[in-house]
């Protein structure tokens, strides 16, 4: 099978099941992406959640790009992104056109669906931390960094809780300690 | 026509000053539609509500459905699926456009610069922070709509235990025919919404 159709498809599968939004994808992606085919390393995949995450949009779209472009370049994160796309753009035309907003909200089997599916989803962002603490090589130097990030963007404090500010401090602070390094002024971190 | 102009513009700014994705953009997306008049509060309380029970992104969701609306809810004359149809995709086409080629200018310019120490410096310093992103958002939907909207106990402890067990499953590996498996995550969220069909439609 042609590797544009694979990767169309294989975003088209993660678009349709992803639910509450961009994080809730890394799992699946993960499994499709990195275990499955072999097409990207884990650690890479971290990189690009960072820039990702960096950048303004839609969280998940961005991810498709970012992910499809360092799989076959511009071409795949065409694709990728249109795969994301696609279900959500489908099922909510076919909502618009068929039914009204009346009959999915108060549909009991519906509701009862995605009481369920909530709570898995939630499971499905925990299980990244685990393994991409992993691919990240966190050592007891580094270990204080994803939770301190992790404890004040929860805490929702307004700015200090932007997830922006972080990923400028881990930029910058990434820049210093190889600075510091580069002018053999290694003292201890 | 006009609204088209109106609403390509609307998502454009959407997509370029969204940050954070999901749920932040919400209020955003809510002053660039409601306010002009081109849906009511009750359509966009509405579109919130369907996004949380239709896969993909909210951002996507919306842009989607009001794409469709707005036009005949603002010109009578604009009613009709072909010019729903038209104000979906360009609304979804705006959104995205501005992102997409940020991404891929930044992922282009940091691949040609892939074996310098400076980049290489930053990103090891971001994949600490990128892993505190992901426990945060994870930390963030444990929340009272996603774990118990309606305030029961009973309905906490079943969100829990389907929690619980949807990461052992996505997780841990299960030996099965002689190999050890893990379940695809796609498969867990069918199995957790089969459970919830069982257990709260009856």
């Amino acid at each position: 099978m042609n590797i544009y159709w694979q990767l169309f498809t294989s975003f088209f599968k993660i678009g349709a099941f992803t639910f509450g939004g961009g994080w809730a994808m890394i799992s699946i992606i993960e499994r499709e992406i990195v275990d499955k085919r072999h097409w990207i390393e884990r650690d890479d995949f971290l990189d690009l959640l960072a820039i990702a995450q960096s950048l303004p949009g839609i969280l998940a779209v961005n991810i498709a790009t970012a992910v499809g472009d360092k799989i076959k370049g511009t071409r795949g994160s065409v694709l990728a992104s249109l795969g994301t796309i696609l279900p959500s753009f489908i099922i909510i035309l076919a909502i618009a056109i068929f039914l009204t907003p009346e009959t999915i909200k108060s549909n009991r089997a519906l509701s009862a669906i995605f009481m369920g599916i909530r709570p898995a989803v939630v499971a499905l962002i925990i299980a990244p931390v685990i393994t991409s603490a992993k691919a990240a090589k966190l050592t007891w130097r580094t270990v204080w960094i994803p939770l301190v990030v992790a404890l004040m963007i929860s805490l929702n404090l307004g700015t200090v809780s932007s997830p922006i500010l972080y990923i400028v401090l881990g930029a910058l602070g990434g820049w210093g300690v190889w600075y510091i390094g580069q002018r053999g002024i290694r003292k201890k971190m | 026509m006009q609204i088209y102009w109106q609403l390509i513009w609307a998502y454009l700014k959407i997509g370029i000053f969204g940050f954070g994705g999901g749920y932040a953009m919400l209020s955003l997306v809510e002053h660039s539609v409601v306010d002009p008049g081109w849906i009511t509060e009750q359509t966009f309380t509405d579109i919130v509500a369907i996004s949380q029970m239709t896969p993909g992104p909210i951002g996507i969701n919306s842009a989607t459905y009001i794409g469709f609306v707005a036009p005949s809810h603002v010109n009578p004359e604009l009613s009709g699926i072909g010019w729903g149809l038209l104000g979906s995709m360009v609304c979804t086409l705006a959104v995205v456009l501005p992102s997409f080629f940020l991404v891929l200018y930044s992922s282009h310019f940091i691949r040609r610069h892939n074996e310098s120490g400076v980049i290489k410096a930053i990103f090891s310093g971001l994949r600490p922070v990128v892993v505190g992103l992901i426990a945060s958002a994870a930390i963030l939907l444990m929340n009272r709509a996603n774990f118990c909207p309606d305030g029961e106990t009973n309905q906490l402890i079943t969100s829990i235990i389907i929690c619980a067990a949807a990461f052992c499953l996505v997780f841990f590996s299960i030996p099965f025919k002689g190999k050890q498996v893990k379940l695809h995550p796609i498969l867990v969220i069918i199995m957790a919404g089969l459970a919830g069909y069982l257990i709260y439609a009856f």
